[in-house]
């Protein structure tokens, strides 16, 4: 990556125009600054994260024991549905857009997101889109309890009354995605400030430019496909319904042919924080800056034709199942290229083991797990053995625990210092860590053995085999969830005192926002600061 | 102002409400609906009706407060940039959001409904609808029952083909009235700016007459199979996308009568224009993968 010098004319603001925030609640409701708006997104997504985490505590409660225990058939489902959804669209993806509305605009030099009045609107609807998923709990027969990616005809035929409601909540989330993605694309091509080409960009910015990208294809064909359950449910059409010549089937391609790149996005903005940490605590530059670029476009563009590899057990042509596998595995190439370069990165580097270090590390050696288990699953042939076990879950909650959240947290630790103005407190930090790498690995760890032997996901009961591996992944669910209260106070407590933090916060940082004061002015740059 | 200092809109009150409609649309479309499917009722429309108040005043404040900004010459080159950014990937997003709804056709074109009528090696599903054969539109469905098809379907060189004249034509008058405006002819601005209009309103009078003739005389209904189903989701969002775009064009005419817009500043005008120009082009794709193969 580019080293960036900067010449600053003046940070602190001397334009009249540009006053401090506004006072009490009306400036988190009208507020048109990226700083606010992307603290409110961090603050939604750890509500969320903590509502997902209780509801995966009730399912891990359950399982301790073989046997039915504390929670009907029936709410099990709805538990992991909920879980599922809310860690997908409320705790992950508004993580790292609250992270881009921060970060983005000091990373390129700019006041502020190129849409500030879009970009509130975009994080809104958020807590209308979510009340109106949770409220679902409450309603006759129950929250929406056909799982996550909601297969047609469960979600239709047989769905709880409640289905409507999540269709037009998963609408209005869609429309928050869209408005949030367009902002981003519109803020890195268009209010870079002079200089800043493409290729000295941040890698967080790009993987967000590819990001972006990939929520405004997808995120339409979600709707599209909520719409056509819509209709099946409500008037008379026959989509999902072979009795009409639709098919039950044709749900599960539109759906995947979103999920997919929806998987993605849930991750690429993860390469990124990595790529950013990485370098600042090995001290070095990033191994293969271009190549990591070029990695991320060719993983985006792959996830187009991917998705049915989800959907191997469901009765493709052959030449279907050829095809997705050998697309999907293709897949691991740029992802190594990225593994690589992280370790390259550190190799001979004079690193240091910080907080924010240390989960990037965790990422690497824990991801790349979840990737390999991913690789196993990309087998057609050996899908057929795992699919629908608790090793997927095992697979996917490597990938979006130790990789997604835990990138989140090392942001988090990273940038920090630039939010409040206050030096980390490093003991406490590690605690944290600690407490979430052992937690983490206890719970997920064993569910890729009694995946192998057979025990199906999303089912409350399971056989007395299972037994011993089940107990300890519950109680090291309970060791990651209740960690998380370390975390919660860790910010807390920065926010409210801690050292005083210099610009620069960290030895080995480099990039513009790393050279504005922490904490950060309430409007960063008031004119477009020169990079060489 | 470009280049020298940054340009930040102020706060507003417009957002928020409009999350507020956001929401109350939401809760009171799935209310509504799920009533109306468990035959019971509900004050669901109360809320919808609600949502759309709110709506209609977040539209009308928010518009009003970005053309008096842009007045007072508040929006920098820079801003009208992200501007038009903004709208070309809104308009991809749209572009996206159809072709959801062309590769359910497809699919169930090339792959489903063959593989129901025995073709391929998918063809045992056949012995679930014993009898039945793939054709396509697919008139007799495999549950004739619950799913009664039509009896025909529209034919594409009548009314389809009138319409397809009547968008194209109606691009290139709007591809008129944006050059009259660049040459500051305001006279055949406001003349093409309506001409277009009227033909996009005399669309939706022959697409209300299609309807009225596929559900009254052909049986061709959402409930009749797949063929009806796609045939009415295609047809009848690109419908309210020009129904969408018609009263975009209204308000840019009416806006027109009121002396907006320059040869050089008139970035609403042309978004209006290019989401004309994107209806346009997706009528083109309904009217050969819907009407005519």
């Amino acid at each position: 990556m580019a080293t960036v010098d900067v010449d600053l004319p003046h940070v602190k603001d001397e334009d009249p125009h540009h006053h401090g925030p506004a006072k009490g609640l009306g400036r988190w409701l009208y507020t048109t600054n990226h700083k606010d708006i992307g603290s409110m997104y961090l603050i939604f997504s750890l509500t969320m994260f903590m509502i997902g985490g209780i509801m995966a505590l009730i399912i891990r409660a359950e399982l301790f024991q073989p046997g039915l225990q504390l929670v009907e058939p029936n709410f099990f489902n709805q538990m992991t549905t909920m879980h599922g959804l809310i860690m997908v669209f409320g705790a992950v993806m508004p993580a790292f857009v609250g992270l881009a509305n921060w970060m983005i605009p000091m990373q390129i030099g700019a006041p502020d997101m190129a849409l500030p009045r879009m970009n509130n609107w975009s994080f809104w609807i958020l807590p209308f889109a979510f009340l109106i998923l949770l409220s679902s709990l409450f309603m006759p027969g129950g929250a929406p309890n056909f799982g996550w990616t909601f297969y047609a005809p469960l979600s239709t035929t047989y769905a709880p009354e409640s289905v409507t409601f999540f269709i037009f909540g998963v609408h209005i989330m869609g429309a928050s995605s869209i408005m949030g993605a367009i902002n981003i694309i519109a803020t890195i091509l268009n209010m870079r400030a002079p200089g800043m080409t493409l290729m000295k960009m941040p890698l967080f910015v790009w993987t967000w430019l590819i990001t972006a990208f990939l929520l405004i294809a997808v995120m339409p064909v979600l709707a599209g496909v909520v719409t056509m359950m819509l209709m099946d449910i409500h008037f008379g059409t026959s989509f999902f319904n072979a009795a009409g010549g639709g098919d039950p089937v044709l749900f599960q391609h539109v759906f995947w042919f979103f999920g997919h790149p929806e998987v993605y996005i849930m991750i690429l903005p993860a390469f990124g924080i990595i790529s950013e940490i990485i370098p600042t605590f090995a001290r070095k530059r990033l191994f293969g800056y271009s190549s990591m670029v070029y990695a991320v476009a060719s993983i985006a563009l792959l996830s187009f034709v991917v998705w049915a590899h989800h959907m191997f057990t469901v009765g493709m042509p052959l030449v279907g199942e050829v095809f997705f596998m050998f697309a999907t595995m293709l897949i691991a190439v740029p992802t190594g290229v990225k593994v690589f370069n992280w370790t390259a990165t550190m190799f001979r580097g004079s690193m240091t083991f910080e907080t924010p270090m240390l989960f990037a590390i965790a990422f690497v050696v824990l991801f790349t797990i979840g990737g390999f288990s991913g690789l196993m699953l990309a087998i057609a042939p050996a899908d057929f053995q795992y699919h629908d076990t608790y090793f997927v879950v095992a697979h996917f909650h490597y990938v979006l625990v130790p990789g997604a959240i835990f990138s989140i947290m090392a942001a988090t630790y990273y940038w920090l210092p630039k939010w409040t103005g206050h030096q980390l407190n490093e003991t406490m930090g590690k605690l944290h860590f600690w407490l979430s790498f052992v937690g983490v690995n206890v719970t997920f760890f064993p569910m890729h053995f009694v995946g192998l032997a057979g025990m199906p996901r999303r089912i409350p009961d399971y056989a007395l085999q299972f037994a011993d591996f089940n107990s300890m992944a519950s109680v090291g669910a309970f060791i990651f969830g209740f960690s998380q209260l370390v975390f919660i106070y860790n910010v807390i407590q920065n926010v409210r005192a801690g050292e005083k933090a210099t610009a620069q916060v960290w030895e080995g940082a480099q990039g513009l926002e790393w050279t504005v004061p922490s904490p950060a002015p309430y409007h960063t740059f008031s004119t477009p600061p020169k990079v060489d | 102002m470009s280049g020298s200092t940054y340009y930040v809109p102020e706060q507003s009150k417009w957002p928020i409400l409009a999350s507020v409609s956001l929401g109350l649309l939401a809760y009171g479309a799935a209310m509504t609906m799920t009533a109306m499917t468990a035959d019971r009722d509900s004050f669901g429309p109360w809320v919808l009706g609600g949502g759309f108040l709110v709506l209609f005043y977040v539209i009308f404040g928010w518009f009003k407060d970005q053309i008096r900004e842009e007045a007072e010459g508040l929006h920098s080159d820079q801003l009208d940039r992200s501007y038009r950014q903004g709208m070309l990937w809104f308009i991809f997003s749209e572009v996206m959001f159809f072709c959801a709804f062309f590769g359910a056709l497809f699919y169930v074109r090339v792959f489903s409904v063959p593989w129901i009528g025995g073709e391929g090696d998918k063809g045992v599903t056949n012995m679930l609808w014993e009898g039945f054969t793939a054709t396509w539109p697919l008139l007799q469905t495999p549950d004739m029952k619950q799913f009664p098809g039509a009896t025909a379907v529209i034919d594409p060189w009548h009314l389809p083909l009138v319409n397809t004249v009547l968008l194209i034509t109606s691009s290139v008058t709007v591809t008129f009235a944006h050059h009259a405006l660049k040459e500051n002819k305001r006279r055949a601005l406001e003349a093409w700016l309506a001409a277009t209009i009227i033909l996009a309103v005399i669309f939706l009078y022959f697409q209300a007459v299609e309807y009225h003739e596929a559900y009254t005389e052909l049986g061709l209904t959402l409930n009749s199979g797949i063929y009806g189903a796609t045939f009415f989701m295609l047809t009848g969002f690109h419908g309210f996308h020009v129904m969408l775009g018609t009263t975009m064009l209204f308000v840019m005419l009416l806006r027109c009568f009121d002396g907006a817009f320059s040869p050089e500043k008139h970035f609403a005008f042309e978004a209006v224009a290019w989401y004309w120009h994107f209806v346009d082009v997706v009528w083109v794709g309904l009217f050969i993968f819907v009407y005519i193969l």
